[in-house]
């Protein structure tokens, strides 16, 4: 019963919330999606930080998001002995990566008295989530080795059974509580995303790559109708 | 031609006295709240100096404004790609020690001391943390060459002056400084608009104003560094970014922007010149040289046929065209040749101008005649400020403008004084206003506009015509005798 909520309940819940409050908070109130940045205040440690947590977080995300998406293509890829080992490796590096800044960025939050006083409840709850979060993946990897060639039977075929309305807990039902534990934790923080600043993640700016430099607007042209 | 239309400015430096009262005006109406203590939108430097955020200029530092790679123009922070990877760290961002911790001081203190053998002391806390803090550095910090050896001597425009120039600058009887105030120069080739990765920041066609959409922003911080003046300023309490706003409330509704109004003064001008928007580009792409020429020629005659029409063509309206005749900067900047743009060599296209100081002239009586030092601007030692440290200001580096500019503004004044005091020689003074060309009728506009300027002579603001886009974009009827009260919530950090 507890697993049926876990895995099929809560993260329906989740993600319902997560699409419903971050559409409304968008149109509601714009003026609070910003990834608000603390450069300004503190920028010697954010510097190791931010780096390491930001591009060590992308990579792993890129890695399970392959492994979903993609299963025949990523199983391709670790298929060899050599390159699973590889991506063993490198996965696990990667996770101390992110891992490291992100205990930097918590380190800082707490001793530097300017982000100390800006810091809210939200980003301690988003900080602490994803540290724990964060590390369960990295002990996971480690104690229930080859990661990479077991996702794509569990937990790409309970998401996938989740996405496909056809909910199925056979899949990760008998995995062990830390595995269950990172599969649920990753529902937790998709349904921080709307409530707190996590929702830059979604405005990431790539329409800068072709826009035109200058924006210039006519008021009196602009407006519909005209 | 696509004709556009832009409220400019011209600041005269002459009569700047360093009062900040601009400074506080705009203080007090926009950025006296949590997140903006350190800001000054507008703000007052004293040259030689380095002003605020500390080493603004120091573009190796900050990678503000454009720069000229292989004839193309690119930011100084790179191309778009290097955006985009610095998102999580931007190097170049300035921080609050680079502009200053704003604080205030813990006043009850004063009231709530023990009796003691000595008086109670109202100590200085910081305005982010709450907590005590030592004072290392304010908004002016180095206000009429305070710290000298500390800022002034390390003001980045010395850098190609002669130790000779240099040591004369600072030397004790003849020490020398002046004024400039600053504020955003609402730029035609804007580098914070460039920068911004989310587009939140844009140029209104119809006055030029430079606004920042506080919904759009994401702080992604990189405007802060395209900005080559460092007029985009972080608010640290909603994670905005946020700028000078020319006052567009008061624009709109005819009145002058606080810090023009305020005054004391009365150095500055506003009014509404016609430029070519096709031109930009080539026009910022120009040697160092020719950017000032550039920079006028892109500014169009509004007594031009061809001009009205193309303005009309693009929904310019007939009585902002009127007013462009009428405007002030125009005259400075086109016809005199008297005010530049603050270094122009950052190729934003800046729309502020400024007239260069001429600063109390080196003369001396001879007898019942006044005369001026011989040679007064061909030999560097009778000049108190050097005209180099004066071009690499306000003209990239060329001389012959600043040159120009001085020479008109003391041929005025020998004018003026042969009329009033008739102690300078009438010949002198033909020849001098013969050679800039300088007539009687231009002579008398220049001195009316420079001295006697009424407050409608100064600031000659266009209608903005706020009833032709409201009436475009709503049914006015919709929302006649709708709401009157409502409510709305204060900008606050996050959800």
């Amino acid at each position: 019963m507890l697993d049926l909520f876990l895995f099929v309940g809560f993260p329906y819940i989740a993600i319902a919330l997560a699409i419903a409050v971050g559409i409304y908070r968008y149109f509601s109130d714009r003026f609070s999606y910003s990834s608000l940045s603390t450069q300004f205040l503190e920028n010697n440690k954010l510097f190791w930080g931010s780096i390491s947590w930001h591009y060590g977080i992308l990579l792993i995300l890129l890695a399970h998001l392959t492994a979903f998406l993609l299963p025949d293509l990523h199983l391709a890829v670790v298929g060899g002995p050599l390159r699973a080992v590889v991506l063993e490796v490198t996965g696990w590096a990667l996770a101390m990566y992110s891992l490291f800044g992100l205990v930097l960025l918590a380190i800082r939050r707490l001793s530097d008295t300017r982000v100390a006083v800006t810091s809210n409840l939200a980003d301690w709850l988003l900080l602490l989530s994803l540290i724990v979060q964060v590390a369960l993946g990295l002990y996971v990897a480690v104690f229930y080795s080859w990661g990479g060639l077991w996702f794509t039977q569990t937990a790409s075929s309970w998401l996938w059974s989740l996405f496909t309305l056809r909910p199925d807990i056979s899949y990760v039902q008998t995995m062990p509580w830390a595995v269950k534990l990172h599969f649920f934790m990753a529902f937790v923080i998709i349904l921080l995303f709307p409530f707190t600043r996590l929702v830059h993640v979604f405005t990431v700016p790539i329409t800068y790559l072709w826009r035109p430099y200058q924006v210039v607007i006519w008021v009196r042209k602009s407006v519909r109708g005209v | 031609m696509d004709v556009r239309a832009q409220i400019a400015a011209v600041f005269h430096l002459d009569k700047c006295i360093g009062c900040h009262t601009c400074s506080i005006a705009c203080k007090n109406i926009w950025t006296d709240r949590k997140g903006l203590e350190y800001a000054w939108w507008n703000n007052v430097e004293t040259k030689p100096g380095t002003g605020y955020p500390t080493l603004w200029e120091d573009q190796e530092k900050y990678k503000g404004g454009w720069e000229l790679a292989n004839g193309e123009l690119r930011l100084k922070l790179g191309g778009r790609v290097s955006r985009l990877i610095n998102l999580f760290y931007n190097p170049y961002l300035p921080t609050i020690d680079d502009y200053y911790e704003p604080w205030t001081y813990r006043y009850e203190d004063l009231f709530n001391s023990p009796e003691m053998d000595v008086q109670p002391v109202a100590r200085p806390i910081s305005m982010i943390t709450g907590e005590p803090i030592e004072i290392e550095a304010g908004p002016n910090w180095d206000d009429d060459l305070s710290g000298t050896p500390v800022y002034a001597r390390n003001d980045p425009n010395l850098k190609n002056l002669s130790e000779e120039e240099r040591q004369k600058l600072f030397e004790f009887e003849r020490v020398v400084f002046f004024y400039v105030p600053r504020i955003c120069n609402h730029c035609l080739n804007p580098g914070c608009v460039a920068a911004c990765p989310a587009g939140a920041i844009y140029k209104r066609a119809e006055d030029g104003i430079v606004l920042i959409s506080q919904e759009k922003c994401r702080a992604w911080r990189m405007c802060i560094s395209g900005c080559p003046y460092k007029k985009v300023y972080f608010n640290w309490n909603t994670g905005k970014s946020e700028k000078c706003i020319l006052c567009y409330p008061r624009v709109e509704t005819g009145m002058a922007p606080a810090c023009f109004h305020s005054c004391v003064g009365r150095i500055r001008y506003l009014g509404v010149i016609l430029y070519d928007a096709d031109r930009i580009e080539e026009s910022a792409k120009k040697s160092d040289r020719d950017l000032v020429d550039a920079q006028r020629d892109i500014i169009l005659n509004p007594f031009d046929e061809e001009v009205i029409k193309a303005a009309k063509a693009n929904g310019i309206h007939e009585s902002v065209i009127e007013y462009a005749q009428k405007s002030p900067v125009y005259k400075f900047v086109k016809e005199w040749k008297i005010a530049f743009p603050l270094h122009p060599e950052y190729r934003t296209m800046p729309m502020v101008f400024y007239v260069p100081p001429l600063l109390p002239i080196m003369a001396f009586r001879k007898g019942e005649i006044y005369e001026l030092a011989k040679d007064f601007f061909s030999t560097p030692e009778s000049v108190r400020i050097p005209v180099r440290y004066l071009s690499n200001l306000f003209t990239a580096g060329n001389e012959d403008h600043i040159n120009y500019a001085l020479k008109k503004m003391l041929a005025l004044r020998l004018y003026k004084r042969a009329q009033n005091a008739k102690d300078v020689p009438e010949e002198e003074v033909k020849k001098m206003m013969q050679q800039m060309e300088l007539t009687p009728e231009v002579a008398e506009e220049m001195y009316r506009l420079m001295s006697l300027p009424t407050f409608h002579e100064r600031f000659v603001i266009p209608p903005s015509h706020r009833e032709l886009s409201v009436e475009r974009s709503a049914d006015v009827y919709d929302t006649k005798a709708s709401v009157g009260f409502g409510f709305r919530k204060p900008p606050q950090r996050g959800m």
